[in-house]
């Protein structure tokens, strides 16, 4: 091991792979789908479904750049179409959360349909957030209940901001994870999540968000009313570790959470997706009329243009390089907690910052809509916002450098 | 494969230098700024160390291949203990370096010996000029062919440690195209006054005058072939680069340490979110300089180029050294500003990367 910054050759074949679909399959669809807020981009999910899974590069021997590749890949779809990429046919966060806490056969049971051939399109989604639970998840208030008589959980409450929610609670063979709590008064230990299939009978689908950006993403809002599933259905244990019993005992919770260690790396790559297409796009069509970057010209020299672009540059890769270091620590199963907030604090404010400026430099094109820069502007906000805000992740940040317990600093 | 874990070769350098820091170099940080001078115990330490000629050519008894990530390292800490201190000890790079890179073989022979000696000799380079629109790439200070010597003219300015037994090397434009002299310091038509300056002032700098300066053929770095300076200031943007992330990261250290333990209205500071994410954009800023320093570096060792990147992060990291040295005298409020704590000096000393841009320290 050593400090490289050489990419694989699996990473450059993944990404001229990633790159093509983000400018032959998303950039025509963009516009479109931004304007049709919330219809089903069906061009893009039916050639995502029936060619671009099956296409994917399979790895080739040699080195792999591992969770890094991931990263790159969710950079190269949302630099293609942040709110098409959300809306693609996969398990996504449900199918993350199946993979950290499910069985081997949770795991099969429910990821399978995602791999079979043919059928139609299916969605995974996780509903976390309620009216009054956002970052603070241990304040959810949907409940879980087992029912010994016929062996089912039942859940009761409302979800809102689900990504992906109508697509998974209503196409035949998707799934849900949702979180509920088994017992208010265990605070976070009692929170499990759950596995609920599309069309349970008792869950409901309230509506779709109309948003600021990602407008071809369905945020939805999820009821769920004496909803029952299998008792097989939960990820994890069903025992609920009172926090008081012993130091570290609210084990439970935190693996839940642990899935935002890998799921923070991959919202700041593609924040640093959406940030490069309105960076490049930037850089190019001032190139075209004139406008070059002078690397090498001295500070009281530079146009305040030239310095504008030089420094988005400098930030846009320096989220991009705090999101592959998140990401490497996974690939050696070390622990990333730590920089994987501050990869994310770093790129969702980065990027909503660089893609305002690039709005603002271009002027009346930037604002009009006949150029992406605006869309792409308001689809880099909720990088700044969703799978934690900036504040939630500078808190995660700060109690991790002083070494503080969350009792300490909230 | 990209990766971002030092070598096990190049961690135990980090420790090695990291503990020389603390203990050699931070004792002395304040005694250094207020007497405006390096003990040169220290930088004798230092060269027993091998820190000092670790990038010279082994032949000359050097460390061996030069690595720029590896010297970012090395700065970083260094840095990390004190600016003024960590540009004294790496200060016979800025000569050395040039040379092993560009040098004739004479100019190598004269030279590198006595760097790579058994004590410590400082060398210097005489880059920056007293103007605010100074283009390191084009100075004012030219050389002009004169039959077989060239006449140099000019000023130069925050030439560190210059004096020496040995020449330093002047930038200058000849033929519109930018190129080095080893310049005796005693040379004819060369006028010397030593500076003060707001921070680094352990080093001790001067400005230059060079009032026709008359220089030999065989003194030009390269001799006729000449030497491709511009590969130089993108060596020393980096250098630059890694030293920023090391005064930053000694202002973040003290703003914990401080926040920790001073308590306002019955609980420290640092339980205060006005302070925990001041805190914690420090510490996101700091890495994220590191890694560009780091990605500037290893495209200087892999052959690539690395004007672009060096530049970028020379650029963001002096801004953030700045900020984050600023951000740690607020941190420590009116002790910030009493120069019983560091952190007001590494907001002086911050302040100094817009000028010392181009010290090819890596």
């Amino acid at each position: 091991m050593a400090i490289s910054f050489n990419a694989t050759q699996n990473s450059e074949i993944a990404m001229a792979f990633y790159n093509k679909i983000a400018l032959e399959q998303m950039r025509p669809l963009s516009r479109k789908y931004d304007d049709l807020e919330g219809e089903l981009p069906s061009e893009w999910v039916d050639w995502w479904w029936e060619t671009g899974r099956k296409g994917a590069p399979g790895k080739l021997d040699g080195e792999s750049d591992g969770f890094i590749q991931v990263c790159m890949q969710a950079e190269e779809l949302c630099f293609g179409d942040a709110a098409l990429y959300l809306r693609m046919p996969t398990s996504a966060l449900g199918g993350s959360a199946v993979g950290a806490a499910g069985t081997a056969e949770q795991k099969t049971r429910f990821l399978k349909p995602f791999n079979a051939e043919g059928g139609h399109p299916i969605w995974g989604a996780m509903a976390i957030t309620e009216a009054q639970a956002g970052s603070d998840a241990s304040a959810i208030e949907t409940t879980a209940t087992f029912d010994e008589a016929s062996d089912e959980w039942i859940l009761n409450g409302q979800k809102i901001f689900c990504t992906a929610g109508k697509g998974a609670s209503t196409a035949e063979g998707g799934f849900t994870v949702v979180w509920a709590t088994l017992d208010k008064a265990a605070g976070r230990a009692g929170i499990k999540s759950f596995v609920v299939p599309a069309n349970t009978p008792g869950m409901t689908l309230v509506g779709c968000e109309k948003k600021l950006g990602i407008r071809a993403s369905d945020t939805a809002t999820l009821h769920f009313d004496d909803c029952r599933v299998p008792r097989d259905h939960l990820l994890g244990s069903a025992e609920v570790k009172r926090k008081d019993k012993k130091p570290g005992g609210d084990k439970g919770f935190k693996g839940v959470l642990a899935t935002f260690d890998a799921s923070r790396p991959i919202v700041a790559a593609m924040a640093v997706g959406v940030g490069r297409a309105a960076l490049e796009y930037t850089i190019e069509a001032l190139a075209e009329r004139g406008v070059e970057i002078r690397y090498d010209a001295p500070a009281a020299k530079l146009t305040a243009l030239e310095r504008d672009l030089m420094e988005m540059e400098a930030e846009l890769q320096a989220a991009r390089l705090l999101t592959w270091r998140a990401a490497s620590l996974i690939s050696r199963r070390q622990p990333n907690n730590l920089e994987a907030s501050m990869a994310k604090a770093k790129a969702g404010l980065a990027v909503t910052r660089i893609t305002q400026k690039a709005v603002a430099l271009m002027g009346p094109e930037g604002f009009s809509k006949k150029l992406l820069l605006e869309k792409w502007m308001r689809d880099a906000k909720i990088n700044d916002i969703y799978e934690g805000t900036q504040q939630i992740n500078q808190l995660i940040v700060a109690r991790r450098i002083l070494n503080y317990p969350s009792s300490m600093l909230r | 494969m990209i990766d971002f874990e030092p070598s096990d070769d190049q961690a135990l350098i980090i420790e090695t230098v990291h503990q020389f820091a603390e203990n050699e170099i931070r004792p002395l940080a304040r005694d250094c700024d207020e007497a405006g001078a390096i003990p040169h115990e220290v930088l004798a330490t230092a060269h027993e160390l091998g820190l000092v000629a670790n990038s010279l050519p082994e032949s000359y008894g050097g460390g061996g291949e030069p690595n720029a990530v590896t010297s970012c390292l090395i700065a970083e800490e260094l840095a990390w203990g004190n600016l003024a201190i960590a540009v004294g000890i790496l200060s016979p790079t800025l000569l050395g370096a040039p040379i092993a890179a560009f040098g004739t073989q004479d100019q190598r022979d004269a030279i590198l010996p006595k760097l790579c000696g058994t004590d410590y000799v400082s060398g210097s380079i005489a880059v920056t000029e007293p103007d605010f629109d100074f283009d390191v790439y084009r100075p004012r200070t030219s050389a002009k062919r004169d039959g077989d010597v060239y006449i140099l003219t000019g000023t130069k300015c925050q030439v560190p440690e210059p004096a020496s037994e040995l020449p330093f090397l002047v930038t200058a434009v000849v033929d519109d195209t930018l190129q080095g002299f080893l310049v005796d310091p005693d040379a004819p038509g060369l006028t010397r006054t030593p500076e003060s300056n707001l921070g680094m002032r352990g080093l001790r700098t001067e400005e230059i005058v060079f009032d026709s300066v008359r220089v030999g053929e065989a003194d030009r770095l390269g001799g006729e072939a000449g030497a491709d300076m511009r590969s130089i200031i993108t060596r020393g943007r980096v250098a630059m680069a890694a030293m920023a992330v090391g005064v930053a990261r000694a202002a973040f250290e003290i703003s914990i340490d401080y926040a920790k333990q001073r308590e306002t209205f019955g609980a420290p500071i640092a339980t205060r979110q006005s302070i925990a994410f001041k805190l914690a954009d420090m510490a996101i800023e700091i890495d994220g300089i590191r890694l560009l320093t780091w990605e500037a570096a290893w495209r200087l060792d892999h052959g690539l180029d690395a004007a672009r990147e060096a530049t970028l992060a020379y650029q963001q990291a002096k801004q953030v050294a700045l900020i984050v040295a600023d951000g740690a005298v607020q941190v420590l409020g009116g002790h910030g500003y009493i120069r019983d704590y560091l952190p007001e000096m590494h907001l002086r000393d911050a302040s100094g990367f817009a000028s010392f841009e181009a010290l090819s320290l890596v």
